[in-house]
């Protein structure tokens, strides 16, 4: 945290001139500053059995149970049902009037790369210099400490995929529960996909288009020009990793060839060239997301789209080549004057009309993912049905980030990632009374709830 | 012969202007039947009906019967409430920031208004009725408001509300230092840098409206018989000083703002809001002594160093203490959806239902001295009410029909009828030889201009608002 870091550096300049007793006073300071300003992220909560009693239990792979019991052990969920008899020794919560409902997750933030995004560029880590940054990992730059995890969490938010931005090749996402000490506490997986700024057509600003961020527009002509020197790079890229990967696997069978030298970018893409792991394309129009499935078949690859506002206009592509999206545009104002005012909002019911696998995200950088489950609602007024609006941040999520057998559901033998309301988690006045991620139950604690605790008495 | 056709045509002109005048009225005149009615301050009345005549609520009740001519809406199983005024905009603005100058209290956003952009039937949709059209946050001393009504489809002079008391846009912090980093080259950089520069530019600026205002004084008083001269510049600050001008003060940081209000306790007049306010829980207390309004992001944060501090309730603090406080939204995409903003609030705290309702419809309207029109639901204020299909805290809730003096602006229904009529009239153009795609006997295609609005007007400093 910046808050944490500033201190220490005030620590560091004082020591010089004060001495070892003083410091000894300064370090105590901190502590209690620390306590004040994010020592909660270091709490990681309690494990033990938990025994969640009398809740309406919403599954989300199943039937709903009006009332019944969830048993949290080992970190897992241990049991789920009407009839359940209670460990010996399990803590026992009352669940009456209470809801049960998976932990949410948002599959497209940046969460924990980035604390403050204007005017503190020592707290971004969001995007490398160059264009090709295959080895760029999220995971070696998410901040566990960041108070965004648990400023999200504490709304019901247990996982999310964080990934970095810029350049045509970003980097690898990792997707995290939020809660952990270090990264590898927090990770579900190190390294999940590939991400591909994908080149577009761009008239104005952006990545491929004209003269960048405030700059005079350029002729269409030039954009689309543009558009297929950046594929055509890319492209390069692609065929030139293939070849070195061969060459490796040749070199590995045969000692008598050529050593090929270490290409730790061309490395990197190896799990994505061969299909092992998805590759990412951010893409919104249906000829950028048309582009993205010739790439994506061309290249014999497992694609996520990520943004999609037009993906519906080509479900038969997207389908055909097994491309799911992860939708962030809930919270975005359509781009054409003449699109209907709730284009952005329906397109996920378009979508699951159309036979689109899809999940719902913020694509937020940290401070607004937890609003997830309100973009999720919203969604809900526009077409979707609640059990999909419901699905599209939970279980639609884990399949999309190839963890649904870990989580996304309330199944014995899932990762115990368990959330306790008063209501509809989807409602933005439903209150969460219980937090669980790995099975242990966490504080409901924040940097806000923190500074409220601090001022809300003050005369 | 002549003659009689010359009568004749007056008589069918005299005709036709008394048929549109009375159908002009009865287009106005709606009743609405059978809804669950937030009033915003008397409750939610059950089943109950309201009839607008003349564009003003004249009924609240159960069984009103229809007068004749009046439309009728069924509104069983929806809900109702006051237009949604978003306290906080820069919608229908074709310029945002005149950022040459510290002090530009002479602009007026008035004379930019522009009554065809999509915002305003964007969230017309979302049930915003009234807003308070900001000058940005380039400089300390900003320019004039105006506070409008969303009239889409009327001419620009429909949209000011005409006895709305005058505001102007004052700011602080990170957007009025950083504003000098946009200077074009070989220009000199602005003064202040600092946020002790910002207040001793407000504090200028006051000095200088005394004195012109004295050199008025003595002048009227005719201590002297030459003339001041007219200063555009300080005659808005003059009306701050007299009680007639609103103070609406970009900033977040506390101590920033508390130094503002110190500096209005000397001069002498008080500040009408803090907009944003994003630490105004830290001095509660202090900002309700003096009775300002806070305006507020209910849970937006972390975008900026001096927006680490904010909490999601700040709402519950400043109600507490008993502030008046709104929740605007400084962004044409989220003013679209200030009821779920308002449903926060009684999560983070616990605000009371009605209470946090009218952090969007009567508190900011009290802030804009509008109240007397707008705000509620009450016999007698205009007819300006949203129709929702469910209670407008819920997530699934969407807004069926805006109407603002008895005249729909917005209605799902007719909108989606209109898409309809839309996708045909773009497939008949597009198949016009002129707009065919190259190579297939067509032009070159024209490039569009798309407009880069910035969401906050913190994104928009130092370059006048127009990227493009």
């Amino acid at each position: 945290m910046n808050n944490g870091k500033f201190k220490i550096e005030n620590v560091r300049s004082k020591l010089v001139h004060i001495g070892f007793l003083l410091l000894t006073a300064y370090c105590l300071l901190l502590t209690a500053n620390a306590q004040n300003d994010g020592s909660e992220q270091n709490q990681t909560g309690k494990a033990g059995t938990f025994a969640i009693v009398g809740a309406r239990i919403v599954t989300v792979s199943g039937a709903t149970i009006e009332s019944g019991t969830v048993i949290i052990q080992n970190g897992k969920i241990f049991a789920v049902g009407a009839n359940i008899s209670i460990p010996a020794g399990a803590e026992k919560i009352d669940g009456k009037g209470l809801s049960v409902f998976p932990g949410m997750i948002d599959a497209g933030t940046s969460l924990g790369l980035v604390e403050i995004g204007q005017g503190v560029s020592g707290s971004v880590d969001l995007s490398e210099t160059g264009t090709m940054n295959a080895n760029a990992k999220a995971i070696k730059g998410i901040n566990p400490h960041s108070s965004h995890v648990n400023v999200t969490r504490v709304n019901g938010i247990t996982t999310v995929m964080s990934y970095p931005t810029g350049g045509l090749i970003a980097g690898q996402g990792a997707v995290i529960n939020l809660n952990g000490s270090t990264q590898d506490e927090m990770a579900v997986i190190r390294e999940f996909g590939l991400v591909i700024n994908f080149p577009r057509i761009a008239t104005f600003g952006g990545f491929a288009g004209g003269g960048g961020f405030g700059g005079p527009p350029i002729e269409f002509s030039e954009a689309a020009k543009r558009r297929d020197t950046a594929l055509d790079e890319l492209r390069k890229m692609f065929r030139n990793a293939e070849s070195y990967l061969r060459a490796k696997d040749a070199y590995a069978k045969d000692k008598t060839l050529p050593y090929p030298v270490t290409d730790q970018k061309f490395d990197a893409m190896a799990p994505y060239i061969r299909g092992e792991k998805p590759v990412v394309f951010t893409a919104e129009r249906e000829r950028d997301i048309r582009a993205v499935a010739k790439f994506v078949a061309d290249m014999k690859l497992k694609g996520i789209i990520l943004g999609g506002q037009e993906a519906w206009k080509a479900a038969d592509e997207l389908k055909k080549n097994n491309i799911s999206v992860v939708y962030t545009n809930i919270h975005s104002l359509p781009v054409l004057d003449d699109n209907p005012y709730d284009y952005l909002f329906e397109a996920p019911s378009k979508m699951q009309a159309a036979g689109v696998k899809f999940c719902i995200s913020t694509g937020d950088g940290g401070q607004e993912v937890r609003d997830l489950p309100y973009q999720a609602g919203l969604a809900g007024a526009f077409g979707l049905s609640k059990e999909d609006a419901l699905k599209s941040v939970t279980l639609y999520a884990a399949e999309i980030l190839g963890v649904a057998d870990k989580m996304g559901s309330l199944d014995v033998g899932k990762v115990a990632n368990v959330v306790v309301t008063d209501g509809d988690i989807l409602e933005a006045r439903t209150n969460i009374k219980y937090l669980f991620i790995n099975g242990r139950l966490l504080p409901l604690t924040s940097r806000h709830t923190e500074l409220f605790d601090s001022f809300k008495d003050r005369k | 012969m002549k003659k009689f056709t010359s009568y004749l045509i007056l008589f069918l002109l005299l005709v036709g202007n008394l048929n549109f005048a009375g159908f002009a009225q009865a287009k106005n005149d709606v009743l609405i039947k059978n809804a669950m009615v937030m009033t915003a301050v008397k409750g939610t009345l059950q089943n109950t009906d309201i009839l607008i005549q003349n564009g003003k609520i004249a009924k609240i009740g159960k069984n009103i019967a229809a007068p004749a001519g009046v439309r009728v809406i069924d509104a069983t199983g929806k809900y109702v409430t006051p237009g949604i005024i978003d306290c906080h905009s820069h919608s229908m603005l074709d310029a945002i920031n005149e950022g040459s100058l510290s002090v530009t209290s002479m602009t007026r956003t008035r004379d930019v208004l522009n009554p065809t952009d999509i915002a305003i039937y964007r969230a017309l949709a979302g049930g915003v009725t009234s807003a308070n059209l900001l000058h940005g946050s380039a400089n300390p001393i900003g320019g004039q408001n105006t506070t409008v009504k969303f009239k889409w489809g009327h001419p620009v002079e429909d949209y000011p509300i005409a006895d709305a008391p005058p505001g102007i846009k004052f700011a602080l912090g990170e957007n009025v230092k950083r504003s000098t980093s946009f200077a074009p080259p070989g220009t000199p950089v602005r003064y202040p840098r600092t946020r002790m520069g910002v207040i001793e530019t407000i504090r200028d600026a006051f000095l200088r409206a005394k004195d012109y205002k004295q050199s008025w004084d003595d002048f009227k008083a005719g201590k002297t018989k030459v003339q001041p001269r007219k200063d555009l510049e300080l005659d808005p600050l003059v009306e701050v000083l007299e009680g007639k001008r609103l103070v609406h003060a970009h900033g977040y940081r506390s101590d920033e703002h508390l130094n503002l209000m110190l500096l209005a306790d000397e001069m002498g007049f008080t500040v009408a809001t803090l907009q944003h306010g994003l630490e105004a829980y830290k001095i509660a207390p202090e900002i309700a002594k003096r009775g300002t309004g806070v305006s507020i992001f209910t849970d937006s944060w972390s975008y900026k160093l001096e927006a680490y501090d904010a909490i999601p309730y700040n709402a519950y603090i400043l109600w507490k203490n008993g502030v008046n406080v709104s929740i605007n939204s400084d962004s044409d995409e989220r003013m679209r959806r200030l009821n779920l903003d308002a449903a926060k609030v009684e999560k983070y705290g616990g605000v009371p239902e009605e209470d946090a309702l009218k952090m969007i419809t009567l508190n900011p309207a009290k802030q804009l001295g509008i109240d007397k029109h707008t705000g509620s639901i009450e016999v007698g204020k205009d007819g300006d009410l949203v129709i929702w299909t469910a209670h407008p805290f819920s997530v699934y809730s969407r807004v069926e029909t805006t109407i603002i003096e008895g005249e729909t602006y917005f209605d799902r229904s007719t909108d989606t009828q209109l898409r309809l009529d839309m996708a045909k009239e773009r497939d008949t153009l597009e198949k016009l030889d002129i707009n065919k795609a190259p190579g297939t006997g067509g032009g070159p295609p024209a490039v569009p201009k798309e407009k880069r609005r910035g969401d906050r007007d913190d994104a928009e400093y130092g370059d006048g608002g127009n990227r493009l």
